[in-house]
């Protein structure tokens, strides 16, 4: 068991690798220009858009970032109130 | 056409300035004309590893501040003559590095030289960003150690966002650089191996500079350690990166080392 217990001893580096593996996963997306800030400059473009023509209370567009192993989706669900929605024709 | 190779790492003390030496001075000796610059005001040390402290009178901040000439700034190396060194400040404010001044030392030194190393501080602040921020060729240095290869994986990021080339659409080409490796703890498990940084980083492998007292023997003598003990391993695999970075195809020789030589070499060390 003791000379079992002599060759087990010290491989710490697999932990290691895994360890660092989710770690980078993690800081890739949030790090340097990632997800947050991508989804918070978005979320202000497209509210100053719509703005122009009408005008939405803040919290009634919600958007939504999911990313995947090979597909990301973008989710921008934008409610409108009643009101507005009565007034607007098709254009021409 | 001159070529700028910013070495850098993020993590202090996982063999930058050492790396610049060696990489510089191997350049050197296959004749091309070579300038290493000290990047990391006001802690400088690339001139002691090059052993050329006592020879500094104009630095890199007098140059960018227009107090003097490139040519009178330039150390040429006693040892080889197409090698010289752009020392760093060691007192002033390293504020006086600016963008602008920075663009036109490289600039000056695009016209002289065939290679520009530069040496870069440890950190992700200014520093480091100016010393990467004209780089064609970029060497990171990594030891098989958690927190340096993190910090590697940060600074791979800033060279594809916050370089010259990348704001250009280009890319700055990347070599990993593996240094303080030893090959029988990483057959143990102890540290990590060669293919699990590669594979963590994934950019292609420039060379394995295998731990060994040669490395700071050489460092005490003030020698780049392919001009210091050419025949040692680390030199050897040095001289190897050189040669990939020129675009030589370098076949790894890998050596089966019997009981004997291996019992050889360590008396030898």
């Amino acid at each position: 068991m003791s000379l079992f217990s002599f060759f087990k001893r010290n491989t710490s580096a697999p932990v290691a690798r895994e360890r660092l593996q989710v770690l980078l996963a993690h800081e890739r997306t949030i790090v340097g220009g990632g997800e947050s800030d991508l989804v918070a400059i978005l979320r202000e473009e497209i509210m100053a858009v719509i703005a122009k023509h009408m005008s939405v209370p803040q919290d009634n567009v919600q958007i939504k970032m999911d990313r995947g192993a090979s597909v990301s989706t973008l989710e921008v669900d934008i409610e409108i109130p009643t009101d507005i929605a009565a007034g607007m024709r098709p254009a021409a | 056409m001159a070529k700028v190779l910013v070495v850098t790492s993020g993590k202090g003390g996982v063999g930058k300035t050492t790396s610049t030496a060696a990489l510089g001075a191997a350049l050197a000796q296959s004749g091309k004309k070579v300038a290493v610059v000290d990047f990391d005001v006001g802690l400088r040390n690339l001139d002691l590893i090059m052993g050329a402290e006592r020879r500094v009178v104009f630095d890199l901040i007098n140059v960018v501040k227009g107090d003097a000439k490139l040519d009178q700034a330039l150390i040429r190396d006693k040892r080889i003559e197409t090698l010289f060194l752009l020392p760093a400040s060691q007192t002033r404010d390293k504020d006086n590095l600016t963008e602008e001044g920075v663009e036109r030392v490289i600039n000056g030194l695009r016209e002289k030289f065939d290679w520009i190393i530069c040496d870069s501080p440890a950190g992700i602040e200014r520093g480091a960003t100016l010393a990467m921020r004209h780089a064609d060729v970029a060497v990171v240095v990594t030891n098989p150690e958690v927190s340096s290869i993190r910090d590697s994986d940060r600074i791979i990021g800033l060279l594809d966002s916050k370089t010259e080339k990348a704001e250009n659409g280009e890319q700055v080409e990347k070599h990993l650089l593996l240094t303080r490796y030893d090959n029988a703890r990483a057959q143990r498990g102890e540290i990590l191996k060669v293919e699990d940084v590669l594979e963590i980083l994934s950019i292609p492998l420039l060379a394995i500079i295998p731990e060994s007292t040669e490395v700071l023997r050489s460092s005490n003598l003030g020698a780049p350690v392919t001009l210091g003990s050419p025949n040692s391993a680390p030199a050897r695999a040095y001289l190897d990166a050189v040669r990939k970075l020129q675009g030589e195809t370098v076949v790894e020789v890998q050596k089966q080392r019997g009981l004997f030589s291996k019992l050889f070499s360590r008396r030898a060390a």
